[in-house]
């Protein structure tokens, strides 16, 4: 996994609450068995008039140009300003995956589903949970401004607005330290091999049906 | 000192804790489906890892099988590549434990799971699928996972979690006639809202809980995500174990009742404390009926469709327009007067043999209206289809218009090719509603087994009260 530190860039707004996974990537894309080329079919049924399908030419299909993400002024964002829950809905990682592949590194909202939530970590995807007022102003601001970046550090655990506050977010301990030094969190498990086969020891001899 | 059930599941399962709290917990079960799983293998393969005790996999194809015929196979290439890619990846690892889309036993991962007793209690089960939390209905610790996390399992047998937080939802009283599992838990949706247990794991208790069957508790769990909850549980009863005892993988002989003994323990204890209580009243709950595009857009039949001007605070109101546009209903109109084409039964909410009883007991002698264009009855697995065969209730649904298919997903989430069409609205016994789900531009109404047939024989929602 890349590591993630700090981050300054452009600033998307989706002023829409309870997104949910199908939103994110449908259901058709889900069949890839990669782990890579989601991207193109972020929000697939809001950023295209046709119906996406696998396998298509998505460089060649109509764009609504009413969706967010198709507006000229926020081309190139990775930031993503949400609503509440997030990420609601299946527990499918291919919606981190497409919203990396996109182009975001972390995205800002009052909240989030759990398992979402928990996805962005294993993919060095950032996910921000601030304060409903503070989320509100800079959906203002990102409006008011167009080329409105935010510059994000994960070591401070501070979002940075430029020449103005700074918004403070918490992380897990443990978590911050896989993502802010790029850990294999499978190796990290696997130095605990003993206690593993200690515990399966116990068990074995408690319920040995379950073995 | 007082524990709750989530307590004890916990504390059985830490293998190891960070100073920040963060467990290492061990999993007992994992349930592996062709959707997420194979990045996951494919992860196991390049890093050199093996699966750390393949014994504790359970997998079966759901998601993208057909449920018509099955001698052609899968048409659609690129459904056939991810089942074959399961194939494969069982043989390769050497999963002994699978049930592919031509096995007997095949179906809904949440349904063969606990129909096999490979789900039991005081277990931690997880999938790569949110709705795992309908194996808390046997007092399991069950979870949704994403595909990092099933590689993770498969090479650890371990996952790192953060306690959760508890809440008890006590829902007290005999609900009446025709409300069912579906209705309470939809009902509990509407009043915490999609997020009320985000970060939670709820225990649902309480009278009218104790009361339904085990297929009835899976129902009401199987949407603990819908309210935002990874886990949904039940406390164990004699209910639990009577339904697990003689399964195939459940213990056996002495096995048995050293196991039942420990799995009585496994309730909250009196006095244990939760972050958060909700009560709710039974008796009070009417049939439901989604009217939106989030599971907590919800009313009763005799409810109306909101006025987005009555909602003050500006994001909900905003998603009240989104959805009113989005599913084509007006404002105000009531649920009773909106007409359906297709009616759609199963998914891992309600295609057990007890859903298919229920919604065959509405139908008998009757039929489809003539403005249902299509009606469904997707049995959950095999063995619940041989099951119904057996009763009968096959020939109950043909007779009433309904086509009598093979188990799978099927229209929960169309990934096969049962769907929706742009604008078609569907009566659906499934668990989500959100935009585009059961087919891009469908409009999916969530209800319980017996509404969804009295939906169909009416063409419109209907009190299924008035049929009984
Ligand atoms: S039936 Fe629907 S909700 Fe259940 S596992 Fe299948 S797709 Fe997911």
């Amino acid at each position: 996994m890349d590591a993630f530190r700090q981050h300054t860039g452009l600033v998307a707004p989706l002023d829409r609450a309870n997104v949910d996974t199908d939103a994110i990537i449908p259901k058709q894309f889900l069949k890839s068995i990669k782990r890579s080329g989601f991207g193109p079919n972020l929000f697939d049924e809001w950023r295209y008039l046709d119906q996406g399908e696998p396998g298509m030419d998505n460089s060649r299909r109509p764009l609504n140009p009413n969706f967010v993400l198709n507006q000229e002024r926020y081309r190139g964002a990775s930031i993503l300003l949400a609503r509440k829950n997030f990420g609601c809905g299946s527990s499918r990682e291919h919606a981190p995956w497409a919203l990396q592949q996109f182009g975001f590194k972390a995205i800002i909202a009052p909240s989030f589903a759990d398992i979402f939530f928990n996805n962005c970590y294993k993919n060095g995807l950032l996910p921000i949970a601030l304060g409903e007022m503070e989320v509100d102003h800079l959906f203002n601001v990102t409006a008011a401004n167009p080329g409105f970046q935010l510059h994000v550090d994960l070591e401070r655990q501070v979002v940075d607005i430029p020449g103005g506050e700074s918004y403070r977010f918490d992380i897990e301990g443990f978590r911050k330290q896989c993502l802010v030094n790029g850990w294999d969190e499978i190796g990290l498990t696997l130095r605990h091999v003993d206690k593993i086969r200690a515990y399966e020891a116990a068990r074995a001899a408690k319920e040995p049906w379950l073995f | 000192m007082p524990q709750t059930l989530y307590d004890k599941l916990w504390n059985a399962h830490k293998v190891h804790e960070e100073p920040d709290g963060t467990a290492l917990v061990y999993i007992d079960r994992h349930l592996v489906h062709e959707v997420t799983s194979p990045q996951a293998f494919e992860g196991l393969e390049i890093n050199g890892r093996t699966p750390w005790r393949l014994k504790s996999i359970v997998a079966t194809a759901d998601h993208n099988v057909p449920t018509t015929s099955r001698r052609e196979g899968i048409a659609d290439p690129v459904s056939r590549l991810q089942v074959e890619t399961l194939d494969k990846n069982i043989a390769k690892f050497g999963v002994a434990d699978y049930y592919g889309m031509n096995d007997a036993r095949q179906g809904i991962v949440h349904v063969i799971g606990p129909e096999q007793g490979a789900t039991l209690p005081g277990m931690t089960v997880v999938c790569g699928d949110s709705h795992t939390s309908t194996h808390g209905a046997f007092a399991a610790l069950a979870f949704g996972i994403g595909t990092s996390e099933v590689e993770h399992v498969m090479a650890t047998q371990c996952l790192n979690a953060k306690k959760m937080k508890s809440m008890l939802i006590r829902i007290e009283g005999r609900t009446g006639k025709g409300v069912t599992a579906k209705d309470i838990v939809l009902a509990v949706i509407g009043r915490i809202g999609t997020a009320g247990g985000t970060g939670y794991a709820i225990e649902f208790a309480g009278s009218a809980i104790r009361a339904l069957s085990m297929e009835g508790r899976m129902t009401v769990c199987n949407m603990a995500i819908e309210a935002g909850a990874r886990s949904g549980l039940v406390a164990v009863d004699e209910k639990t174990i009577d339904y697990v005892k003689g399964r195939p993988f459940a213990p056996k002989g002495a096995d048995f009742d050293r196991a039942a003994a420990y799995w009585r323990t496994l309730v909250s204890d009196a006095g244990a404390t939760f972050d958060r209580v909700v009560d709710i009243d039974a008796a009070t709950l009417e049939p439901q009926v989604t009217w939106g595009t989030s599971p907590e857009m919800v009313t009763g039949i005799h409810g109306t469709v909101p006025r987005p001007e009555q909602e003050q605070d500006p994001v909900k109101r905003a998603a009240i327009e989104r959805a009113l546009e989005y599913m084509g209903l007006n404002a105000g109109m009531k649920v009773a007067d909106i007409r359906i084409d297709k009616v759609f039964i199963g998914s891992c909410t309600n295609s057990r043999i007890e859903d298919l009883r229920a919604a065959a007991g509405v139908l008998k002698g009757r039929r489809l209206a003539d403005n249902v264009k299509l009606a469904l009855v997707v049995p959950g697995s095999g063995l619940v289809k041989r099951q119904a065969e057996a009763e009968g209730l096959d020939k109950v649904f043909v007779a009433a218009g309904f086509e009598w298919r093979e188990p799978g997903c099927s229209m929960c989430l169309g990934m096969n090719d049962d769907r929706l069409s742009p604008g078609e609205r569907c009566a659906s016994t499934s668990n989500r509603n959100f935009e585009g789900r059961q087919g891009a531009g469908g409009r999916t109404h969530l209800v319980s087994p017996e509404m969804a047939a009295a939906a169909a024989i009416a063409g419109r929602f209907a009190d299924v009260r008035d049929v009984l």
